[in-house]
C-alpha cells in the first residue's frame, strides 16, 4: 500500500471516530435535506392537482348550468 | 412522453440494500488502514462521492449533445438534472474531502492533493452552470447554451485532471489517495460496493428527479389545455426548466 | 444548395478578422485598455510583492495571470459590436459557413494578445524581472504562443455565449476563467523554467505537450459547438 510518508501519526480512536462520524452524517443529511425538498415540491403538486380537478369540475357544471337554461 | 416513475421503486430498493451492505462492510469487514488509522474509513465514502459527481458531469455533457443533435427539450431537461444531482454530490465530495484533510493533515483545505484541487475547479465551473441558464430568457436559446456549456465543461472534466496531477504529482505525494492498484483484497471489495451503491444513489435520485418534473409539466400542461393559457400561472424563477 | 459565387470559409474569416482588426485601428479601443491594465498590473505587483525583481516560476506566475486578466478585457468586448449593430443577423443571412465567424473572431483576439505582448513582455522584462530577456525569448515565444492559442479559442467561445444572456460581462469571466485553468497551469509552469535565474531558457515538454493538448482539444470542440450559439 503506497501511502504517504510524511503524515501526522493516525488519531486515537475517539477523535478519529468524531471526523468519520461527521463525514458519514454529511453525506446522510445531503440525502434527507433532498427528500425533505422533494417532499415540498410533491405536496405543492399535490395541491395544484386537486385545485385542477376543482377547476375542472366548476367548468363543467357552468356548461351544465347553462344548458339547462331555457331559451325564451 | 417518458414515465420516469416506472421501476423507480426497484432502484431505490436496490440502492437502499446496496448502501447498506456497503457502510456494514465499511465498519465490520474493512481492515484498518495501518498509516491513517479509522479516519481512512472516510475513503470509502468520500471517492465514490467524487467519482460519481465527475461521471455525472461527463454524463450531463452527452444528455447535452443529445439534445443539440435532436431538439427534443427532454434531452436537454435531463441534462439540467444530471449536473444539478452531481453538483449536489460534488459539495459532498468538498465536504467530506475538507473532514478527510482535517483529520488526516491538520488543515480543512490543502493543495497538496490534486485531486481535490481538480474537484474545485471543476465545482467552480459548473457553479456557473445555473447563473448562465437563468440569464438567458427565451426557452429555446436557453435549452441550446445550457447544451453547449454542459458538452464543452463535460470535455474538460478529464482534461482539467490530467493538467492538475500533472502539475502536482512530483511536488508533493498524494496524500489522500490509496494508490489505485495498492488496494489490499477486502479493501477493494468494500470501495467498489461503496461505488456502486452511490452510482446508484445517483441513478435513483435523478429518475426521481425526472419524475418530480415531468410531473409538474404534465400538470401545467394539462391546465393550460383545460382552462385556457391565461390559466397557468408563469413560472417563480425566469425561463427556469421547472 | 451552395450558391457557387459565395466565399469559402477561409475567404470569410478573412474578411470578418479584416473588418475587426480595421475597426480596432480606427477605434483604438480595446488594445490600449488591454495595454494599460497590463503596465498598470505590473506596477501594482512590484509594490505587492514590495521587490525590484522577481524571477523563476513567481514571474511565470506574474506574466500569465496579468496576461490572462488583460485578454478577460478583450473577450468581453469581443462580440460586442455583432450584438448591438445586428452583425449576427446580417451574418446569418449571408450563404457563408458559420464557423467562419468562430475562426475570424479567434484570430482577432489572437491578433490583439500577439501585440498586447509585444509590448507588455518588454516592458515586463524592464519593469519585474530580473534576469534579462534576450536568450529566454524563444521559449517564452513558444510558451506565450500556445497559450495565446487557448486564450483565442475558450475566449471566443466564452464570449459567443455569454453576448446573448442578460449579464454580459459578468458571465463570460466566470466560465471562462475555470475553463481556462489547464492552460493557465500549463503556461506557468511551462515559463517558470524558462524565467528562472540560472535557468536553460527551455519549457519543460510535459508542460508544452499538455498545452497543446489543451489546445487541440478545445479547438476541435469549438468548431464542433460554434454552430449551435449562432441559429437565431
Amino acid at each position: 500500500m503506497s501511502l504517504v510518508f510524511g503524515v501526522a501519526p493516525a488519531l486515537p480512536l475517539h477523535t478519529a471516530g468524531k471526523y468519520v462520524a461527521a463525514a458519514y452524517i454529511v453525506f446522510l443529511a445531503l440525502v434527507l435535506v433532498y427528500v425533505a425538498i422533494m417532499a415540498t415540491r410533491l405536496s405543492r403538486t399535490e395541491r395544484d392537482l386537486a385545485e385542477l380537478q376543482r377547476d375542472v369540475a366548476l367548468r363543467r357544471e357552468e356548461e351544465a348550468d347553462r344548458d339547462r337554461e331555457p331559451v325564451a | 412522453m417518458s414515465i420516469y416513475g416506472r421501476g423507480l421503486r426497484g432502484l431505490a430498493l436496490t440502492t437502499v440494500a446496496t448502501i447498506t451492505v456497503a457502510f456494514t462492510l465499511v465498519f465490520f469487514y474493512a481492515p484498518l488502514d495501518a498509516d491513517q488509522g479509522f479516519v481512512q474509513k472516510i475513503f470509502y465514502v468520500h471517492v465514490p462521492l467524487a467519482i460519481t459527481a465527475l461521471c455525472g458531469f461527463v454524463f450531463g455533457g452527452v444528455l447535452g449533445a443529445m439534445y443539440l443533435r435532436t431538439g427534443e427539450r427532454k434531452w436537454d431537461i435531463r441534462s439540467y438534472v444530471a449536473i444539478h444531482m452531481a453538483l449536489i454530490f460534488g459539495v459532498g465530495t468538498l465536504i467530506t474531502g475538507a473532514i478527510w484533510a482535517k483529520a488526516s493533515w491538520g488543515h480543512w483545505w490543502i493543495w497538496s492533493d490534486p485531486t481535490l484541487t481538480s474537484f474545485l475547479i471543476v465545482m467552480l465551473l459548473f457553479a456557473t452552470y445555473q447563473p448562465l441558464r437563468f440569464s438567458i430568457e427565451d426557452p429555446e436559446r436557453q435549452a441550446r447554451y445550457a447544451s453547449v456549456f454542459a458538452v464543452v465543461a463535460g470535455a474538460f472534466v478529464p482534461l482539467n485532471f490530467i493538467a492538475v496531477r500533472a502539475a502536482q504529482a512530483y511536488v508533493h505525494p498524494r496524500v489522500l489517495t490509496l494508490a489505485g492498484g495498492n488496494l489490499p483484497g477486502s479493501m477493494r471489495l468494500t470501495f467498489l460496493v461503496s461505488l456502486i451503491g452511490i452510482a446508484l444513489l445517483y441513478s435513483t435520485l435523478w429518475k426521481y428527479e425526472m419524475a418530480a418534473k415531468s410531473t409538474r409539466m404534465r400538470v401545467r400542461a394539462l391546465r393550460r389545455t383545460l382552462l385556457g393559457d391565461d390559466a397557468v400561472a408563469p413560472l417563480k424563477r425566469s425561463a427556469a426548466p421547472l | 444548395m451552395r450558391d457557387e459565387r459565395a466565399p469559402g470559409p477561409w475567404r470569410t474569416a478573412l474578411t470578418v478578422l479584416r473588418k475587426d482588426l480595421l475597426l480596432e485601428l480606427r477605434g483604438f479601443e480595446t488594445l490600449p485598455a488591454m495595454v494599460l491594465f497590463a503596465l498598470t498590473t505590473f506596477v501594482i505587483f512590484h509594490f505587492g510583492f514590495a521587490r525590484d525583481t522577481i524571477d523563476g516560476q513567481l514571474a511565470a506566475g506574474v506574466l500569465t495571470v496579468t496576461l490572462l486578466f488583460a485578454a478577460m478585457l478583450g473577450i468581453n468586448r469581443l462580440f460586442v459590436a455583432e450584438r448591438e449593430q445586428g452583425g449576427f443577423d446580417a451574418f446569418l443571412l449571408a450563404p457563408v459557413d458559420r464557423t467562419a465567424l468562430l475562426v475570424a473572431k479567434a484570430l482577432a483576439l489572437g491578433v490583439f494578445l500577439v501585440v498586447l505582448e509585444v509590448i507588455a513582455v518588454p516592458a515586463f522584462g524592464l519593469l519585474l524581472l530580473g534576469p534579462s530577456l534576450g536568450s529566454r525569448l524563444p521559449g517564452l515565444i513558444a510558451m506565450l504562443a500556445l497559450g495565446d492559442v487557448a486564450l483565442a479559442v475558450i475566449g471566443t467561445l466564452v464570449s459567443a455565449i455569454a453576448v446573448q444572456t442578460r449579464a454580459r460581462d459578468l458571465i463570460g469571466p466566470i466560465i471562462g476563467l475555470p475553463l481556462l485553468i489547464p492552460a493557465l497551469i500549463g503556461m506557468a509552469r511551462g515559463l517558470g523554467p524558462v524565467l528562472a535565474a540560472g535557468g536553460s531558457g527551455s519549457p519543460p515538454g510535459k508542460w508544452v505537450a499538455i498545452l497543446a493538448l489543451y489546445d487541440v482539444v478545445f479547438a476541435l470542440l469549438a468548431y464542433a459547438v460554434f454552430d449551435f450559439l449562432l441559429e437565431d
